[in-house]
């Protein structure tokens, strides 16, 4: 009798707890990296902040952060989903399938899942052109670097990696033709150690311009120990490093998507979409770049940049080749996004010049 | 393809730098399984060693007083699976991924502040003359003073387990916990103290990672190396030497991995990432081929009323 009293009166509480609760929209955000990598987590997390800062009391917000690519992340979006999550953004690349997965058996919540290509009716597609960043990058490498030699650390051989080795190699090209680039492969998002070791196995072998597509800050430290190697921020604007060897960056501000994609699921507009923004539309900044950089140069990278914002310039103008050699786009000619077997989508190939085979 | 460009007198300084935190790590656990303990908690006391020395040696200026830290961090983390374990009984496996869950959290509210922060350098060893020999001088006598302690510790561990009355109560307690504790000792005190040890030598790994590898704090950096180490000890045998050689096989060959695939070899990247994994495992098991074997009690619950 008593135990059934305490019972009931238990779930009458709970009953009205999640009535009350059931005002605020609740978001959710899978995290591949800790919040405190001070790059790509980083920046969504303060994506994440930005959201309760504009709603306040009408949203409330959740994430876990370092969750595996795989099997894992579905269990966490799940757990998510059941707990009454109205939309969950998944912010990794490795994220695109357990996302369609879990979707499918949540139809009446909302997905977002960042840098991926497959979309349904509740799951749509964001990211940013990071490439026309690398544009930037690449026109200040090709110019900055003494030994001609550019590292280049990627994670893994998706298409937003590719595009951005064949950007910032297409550009430093551009400014100086006797650039070579050398590509390490981490096979990781977030590793601090091996990150380190592979800047450090690039400056061994005579890089003095590292360029990262990982997410935290070790390989900028292990540039400054080495002395005379320049570095870009990746994700983030990882200032900390300037002005020295960090002399730019490339900065992702998810916060306006965010901001817009929540009010959307509060008024009922959501619908699944793709969207892809650059440098223009704000989602792509280019941080500050130092006095390490003589003023020309810096100059002709704003001027650069400017070009790609307003749309007169893209990243993968023609004439360019294959690796192979093989034509890839004629004089004038720009790379289309979806279109075609060579569209920037799904990019898998490097450009003509760049050394070594893409990974499979 | 320009093998040229990989210098190996830096490739062999730095693979040995690469092994050392996941040796430390390692060594530890060794002797915390060979007392019959097994503590899946090594990732959380090394997270906790990284951020406990490298907020200890940015606060005080002295790279060493971080390294002492870094061992009482992981040592205090461990007592309280030692708690929990050896007194509490609970179940060890169990205490172990809480350890780790713990320490990676901990980690994270205690270097908030530290984001960003450079840590006050660690000078390498300067012998004269020995330190200037070409090629034997960096790869022997140009490294850290943490990397050579990490090689005597292999050393002391081997030398007190094989040799000395103090390894023979600790590998008894490991083997028959029932029957050294008929014989008069104190299982639990030797236990407890072999855990602490391991505890201190993870954080020492942690803080090589936070203070001398990378050399920053950034949030869950360990990344995974106090798993490898746990993987590694067991490969290894429970046996001192093979983990040195294991973990030396491991960072050896990933940070060559690295060079070649700089250096534009045309080996596919895929096989080159997953090398360092396979090539360790192969040697380890093949050398574990004799009749080496897990301690006795590891894992198992001791009270003395049973």
């Amino acid at each position: 009798m008593q135990l059934t009293k305490i019972l009931t009166s238990a779930a009458l509480a709970i009953g009205l707890a999640t009535t009350a609760m059931a005002d605020k929209t609740k978001v959710g955000f899978v995290y591949v990296g800790p919040i405190g990598d001070g790059g790509w987590t980083h920046e969504h997390d303060k994506g994440r902040l930005a959201v309760e800062a504009k709603y306040g009391d009408k949203v409330e917000t959740v994430y876990v952060e370092s969750v595996p690519e795989g099997p894992d992340a579905e269990r966490v979006m799940t757990d998510m989903a059941l707990k009454g999550a109205d939309i969950i953004f998944t912010t990794s690349f490795g994220y695109m399938d357990p996302t369609i997965n879990v979707a499918k058996k949540f139809p009446k919540v909302k997905f977002e899942h960042a840098t991926g290509y497959k979309q349904a009716d509740n799951v749509s597609v964001y990211s940013a052109r990071f490439y026309e960043g690398r544009a930037v990058q690449g026109h200040i490498a090709g110019q900055m670097t003494k030994s001609n030699v550019i590292g280049y650390i990627g994670s893994y051989p998706i298409p937003e990696v590719i595009r951005g080795i064949n950007s910032a190699y297409i550009h430093a090209k551009k400014v100086n033709p006797d650039v070579q680039f050398k590509i390490v492969w981490a096979y990781t998002w977030f590793d601090p150690a091996k990150e380190a070791d592979a800047a450090k196995v690039l400056i061994e072998q005579g890089a003095d311009v590292i360029l990262q597509h990982t997410d935290s800050t070790a390989p900028q430290a292990a540039a400054q120990a080495a002395g005379n190697v320049i570095t870009f921020g990746q994700a983030s604007d990882m200032s900390e490093y300037a002005p020295m060897p960090r002399v730019s960056s490339i900065i992702d501000d998810w916060a306006p998507y965010y901001i817009a994609r929540v009010g959307a699921v509060m008024d009922g507009s959501w619908e699944s979409k793709s969207t892809w923004d650059g440098i223009g539309a704000g989602m792509v900044g280019i941080g500050e770049i130092s006095d390490a950089v003589p003023a020309e140069i810096k100059a002709s990278a704003m001027a650069l940049k400017d070009s790609l914002a307003d749309g007169s310039y893209h990243a993968f103008t023609g004439p360019l080749n294959k690796q192979d050699g093989s034509p890839w786009l004629a004089d004038g000619e720009t790379a289309s996004d979806y279109e075609g077997d060579n569209a920037l989508a799904g990019l898998n190939f490097y450009v003509e010049g760049l050394e070594g085979d893409v990974p499979n | 393809m320009d093998l040229s460009a990989i210098n190996p007198v830096l490739l062999i300084a730095s693979l040995m730098v690469a092994a050392t935190p996941l040796l430390l790590a390692a060594v530890g656990e060794l002797v915390v399984e060979r007392a019959g303990v097994l503590n899946l908690g090594v990732e959380g006391m090394m997270i906790v060693g990284a951020i406990g020395g490298f907020a200890v040696s940015v606060e005080s200026g002295s790279p060493y007083l971080g390294l002492v830290a870094a061992m009482t961090a992981g040592a205090v983390l461990s007592l309280l699976f030692a708690f929990l374990t050896q007194f509490a009984l609970a179940n060890q496996v169990a205490s172990g991924l809480a350890l780790t869950l713990f320490g990676l959290g901990l980690s994270a509210l205690m270097g908030q502040g530290y984001v960003g922060v450079k840590p006050p350098p660690m000078g390498t060893i300067h012998i004269p003359v020995l330190s200037d020999l070409p090629v034997v001088g960096p790869i022997l006598f140009g490294h850290d003073p943490v990397l050579y302690i990490g090689i005597g510790l292999v050393a002391g561990v081997w030398a007190v387990l094989k040799y000395s009355r103090i390894g023979l109560v600790l590998r008894a307690v490991g083997e028959n916990h029932e029957a050294a504790h008929a014989l008069g000792y104190n299982v639990i005190r030797v236990r407890v103290l072999a855990i602490m040890f391991g505890g201190a030598c993870a954080g020492l790994g942690g803080a090589y990672i936070s203070l001398i590898r990378v050399p920053q704090w950034t949030e869950g950096m360990t990344a995974g190396i106090g798993w490898i180490a746990l993987a590694l000890v067991v490969f290894a045998s429970w046996k001192p030497w093979r983990v040195l050689l294991g973990a030396y096989l491991f960072g050896g060959i990933n940070v060559l991995q690295l060079n070649l695939q700089a250096a534009g070899i045309a080996i596919p990247v895929e096989y080159l990432a997953m090398s360092p994994y396979i090539i360790t495992i192969l040697v380890l098991v093949i050398m574990s081929a004799d009749k080496s074997r897990a301690p006795a009690s590891l894992g198992r619950i001791f009270h003395a009323s049973q």
